[in-house]
């Protein structure tokens, strides 16, 4: 077989924020690293991230810092974080803030020449470190910057599908390049997985082609195990016209800097969805919402800025009453509320992609708006100080790890996310292969062959199916039956029919040669996809009751039985996957403290 | 509201190929990308495109589309008349890989040799303090998704394949710009952006402007106000006496 074989210490697996953050402080730290990504360096999906990094910098409010960070996170996530991640990722982020500024990044300004934060739901204070729109934009560029600068060798277009392990822990990867379809082998101790989420196993998503879910795919290939993956979070403000732009996303940033939600009638009806468990600091009328912008001492915040799971849920009770708008969403109307000056200082890009997709003026008209699979909460089960999982050698950061979020994820939370647990991904990785240097058996001949063979079987079929059409239906399952709304009957309904799609996708044949064919690539990126959403279903049919990003119709209640378990999807020995019970990590006494403190 | 479009989508690899024409199905609303997916997955699966986002923001569907350097995902069907035929190809300047899919790598190579952003140090309170004045000018150029479509339509480039050692491009160029106008950075490039990046090279006819999806005035906020600068350099008889005494940075 013809293989291209090379050395390294660590192995990043993608190249977003995680990534590349994994892989200079993995060479800052004396390792020798590669970073493989799907697509070019710097089109990674954190570049669509829009309106910030939060991070208790108290630049405009300094009543901040790092336990209301922690407060807010925990509680937007329905208590299910894991509290030590929630931590350390409230204590560092503005660090990891601070240290792209010394990289090159350009962050808006306050008066003060400061950083400048924005609000966005769930957070208190206004917290989000924000370029205009742009902000994941920004920050991939500067880490890939950095990344150049720092000389860190970067395969690009490079598809990994397997992880290679021994009895001793990880040993390698294996992939093949976009470009000529050749087979590369990379040899190392560490493997950081960072490749994101899953959402293209969703018909309507703001997710890219690369969300396949691979990382969480190749975790339990490898033998770790997932957490929380019934939480998946549907960003509530989606576009809905005209149809080919469905599910692209509209920031939250418009809520944030002062956009309303309105249904056909004219009525804010996010008034009518406050919950108990957020009445206390959530506006009781439109005359106190409109005072917070300006005063948040004597206010409360706005309802629209309720955590993304409350918003979303509130839109689809709306147009499914029947109060949606002509292509079955809602309004999102800053046009009524901001000056058109500010609308395109501040959301240049959201209106530069109304104008251009939809032929709306947002500094004029409102925006229809609905909601699209964005995130997801579950991932790689991994040590909170150092995101190893279960397999020694193999790290998760970024999306594709879990526990961080809880049950919801609050926007802004995620690129903090990836930088702080990036960072520390890295420099564990770097360290165990330190430990494991020269020790590390070469790459097993037959699992290199299995691989290879797996990865060509595509080809060799005739009179298969298309991959297309069975990723069609793969979606069109997920989301009629696994979406934001679900019930038991429709979940054990998905779980057959991805057994049906399994044999499908065993059964795949692709035309051409093996020269860049999407064809191809979609093929081998499906049976990811399959997992995954196995995963999805079966730990969601398993969670009976109504948490963050979870909530099943059979079961509309929190109930405090689940508040204490995580649910852990781990590989069979057949292939599939099983659901366990886990206990909760339990908090320590002065954390606990703090949210009676503050609340 | 649906019709079928006629298409015509350059097929082939480094050693050649053509235009090769197909009947697709147009909806309302739908992009040129749109149709390339649908292509995909309808008639020719082995159809090599980048993209990314669908969303303009991430600079990968960059394409000729009736001979203008565009993205696939910004270019609405709506602005074709349906009779109309759309042509698809890949960037001119830079080698086919397959079909739409080009090797972008000269890019990635000049990138790589632009001295790094190199801060001063911070305040005492571990701040950088910058009024946001003083970072709009650079934000303009960090705006860029680095969809090269600047770096295609640039005549030194385009079909110019010998200027290439010796010539950055205009995405290149206005990062030069941006690092120079970054509040933060100290490293002087003014010489090594003439010697080493062609800025002479430049005519400034503002074609590179004109394709860019960002409206990144490259041309006028960035590439002329640098080329005032190197000269600024270059013929101020102090610096050049100060150079010759060696009393003054030579980078």
């Amino acid at each position: 077989m013809e293989l291209e074989r090379h050395e390294y210490d660590v192995v990043v697996v993608g190249a977003g924020g995680a990534g590349l953050r994994a892989a200079i402080e993995a060479h800052e730290s004396g390792a020798r690293v590669a970073v493989v990504c799907k697509s070019l360096l710097g089109k990674a999906h954190t570049v669509m991230a829009e309106g910030g990094i939060a991070a208790a910098m108290a630049n405009l409010w300094p009543e901040d810092n790092w336990q209301v960070h922690f407060r807010d996170t925990m509680r937007g996530g329905k208590m299910l974080n894991h509290w030590r991640m929630a931590q350390l990722h409230a204590q560092e982020a503005p660090d990891r803030v601070r240290e792209l500024e010394d990289w090159g990044a350009l962050f808006d300004r306050t008066p003060d020449g400061l950083i400048s934060q924005r609000d966005f739901g769930g957070h208190r204070y206004a917290r989000l470190a924000h370029v205009g729109d742009r902000t994941g934009l920004e920050l991939i560029r500067t880490l890939q910057q950095r990344t150049v600068a720092l000389g860190i060798d970067v395969y690009m277009e490079c598809t990994v599908t397997r992880v290679l392990r021994d009895d001793a822990g990880i040993t390698g990867a294996f992939g093949y390049w976009r470009e000529s379809g050749r087979f590369v082998a990379w040899h190392a101790p560490s493997v950081v997985l960072a490749t994101g989420g899953i959402g293209k196993s969703y018909k309507v998503t703001s997710n890219s082609w690369e969300y396949t879910g691979d990382g969480h795919s190749l975790a339990m290939q490898a033998g770790a195990t997932l957490v929380n993956m019934e939480f998946v979070q549907f960003h509530p403000t989606g576009m809905v016209w005209p149809p080919s732009v469905r599910g692209i996303l509209v920031t939250e940033s418009v809520r944030g800097d002062g956009g309303i939600l309105k249904n056909s009638a004219g009525n804010r009806f996010m008034f009518d969805y406050i919950p108990d468990f957020f009445r206390k600091e959530t506006a009781e009328t439109e005359a106190e919402a409109d005072r917070w912008y300006e005063d948040k001492k004597n206010n409360r915040r706005p309802p629209e800025l309720l955590p993304r799971d409350e918003v979303a849920r509130a839109i689809n009770s709306e147009v499914k009453a029947g109060r949606g708008t002509p292509h079955g969403g809602v309004f999102l109307d800053i046009a009524s509320r901001r000056s058109p000056e500010y609308i395109r200082k501040r959301l240049p890009s959201m209106y530069h992609q109304f104008k251009e997709l939809a032929e709306v003026d947002i500094t004029t008209e409102a925006m229809e708006v609905g909601p699209t699979c964005h995130y997801v909460m579950g991932g790689v089960e991994v040590d909170p100080d150092t995101e190893a999982a279960r397999v020694p050698g193999l790290f998760a950061a970024g999306e594709v790890a879990g526990g961080m979020h809880g049950s919801n994820r609050l926007g802004g939370n995620s690129l903090s996310d990836l930088l702080v647990f990036g960072r520390r991904a890295g420099a564990a990785a770097a360290a165990h292969a330190t430990t494991r240097r020269g020790n590390v058996a070469p790459l097993s001949d037959d699992d290199l062959a299995d691989a290879a063979r797996a990865a060509l079987s595509p080809f060799e079929r005739e009179g298969g199916e298309n991959p297309y059409t069975v990723q069609h239906d793969l979606q069109q399952t997920m989301h009629d039956l696994v979406g934001i709304i679900r019930t038991a009957a429709e979940m054990e309904q998905a779980l057959e029919r991805i057994e049906a799609l399994k044999v499908r996708v065993a059964n795949l044949s692709v035309e051409g040669h093996r020269q860049y064919n999407p064809g191809w690539h979609l093929a081998l990126d499906l049976p990811n996809m399959l997992i995954v959403s196995e995963c999805i279903a079966r730990a969601a049919l398993e969670r009976q009751e109504s948490r963050g990003g979870h909530t099943r119709d059979d079961f509309p209640a929190t109930d405090a039985e689940w508040a204490r378990i995580n649910l852990i999807c781990s590989p069979t020995a057949e292939g599939g996957v099983t659901v366990t019970r886990q206990p909760l990590p339990q908090m320590p006494g002065e954390l606990a403290e703090i949210f009676e403190e503050t609340s | 509201m649906s019709y079928d479009g006629t298409f015509r989508v350059w097929r082939g690899d480094a050693d050649g190929g053509d235009l090769q024409t197909y009947t697709v199905e147009v909806n309302e609303g739908e992009v040129v990308l749109d149709i390339i997916h649908r292509l995909q997955a309808t008639q020719a699966g082995d159809l090599a495109v980048r993209w990314n986002c669908k969303a303009g923001k991430c600079g990968s569907c960059s394409a000729e589309i009736n001979g203008r350097p565009r993205l696939m995902c910004m270019t609405r069907m709506g602005t074709f008349a349906e009779d109309e035929t759309v042509t698809v190809t890949p960037l001119r300047t830079f080698p086919v890989i397959r079909d739409l899919v080009t090797d972008v790598s000269y890019n990635y190579e000049k990138a790589a040799q632009i001295p790094a952003f190199t801060p001063r140090p911070r305040e005492a309170d571990g701040t950088h303090r910058v009024q946001q004045i003083d970072v709009e000018r650079s934000q303009e150029f960090r705006k860029c998704i680095e969809c090269y479509l600047c770096q295609d339509t640039c005549h030194v480039i385009r079909d110019h394949e010998e200027n290439k050692a010796a010539f950055a491009g205009p995405r290149f160029l206005i990062r030069l710009a941006e690092l120079d106008m970054h509040p933060l950075d100290v490293v002087d490039r003014r010489n090594a952006a003439q010697e080493e990046f062609g800025l002479g090279y430049c005519n400034i006819t503002k074609c590179c402007s004109e394709v860019c999806p960002e409206g990144i005035h490259l041309t006028d906020n960035g590439i002329i106000p640098l080329k005032e600068r190197v000269v600024d350099r270059k013929y101020d008889p102090l610096t050049w006496l100060g150079s010759k005494i060696g009393r003054r940075r030579q980078e």
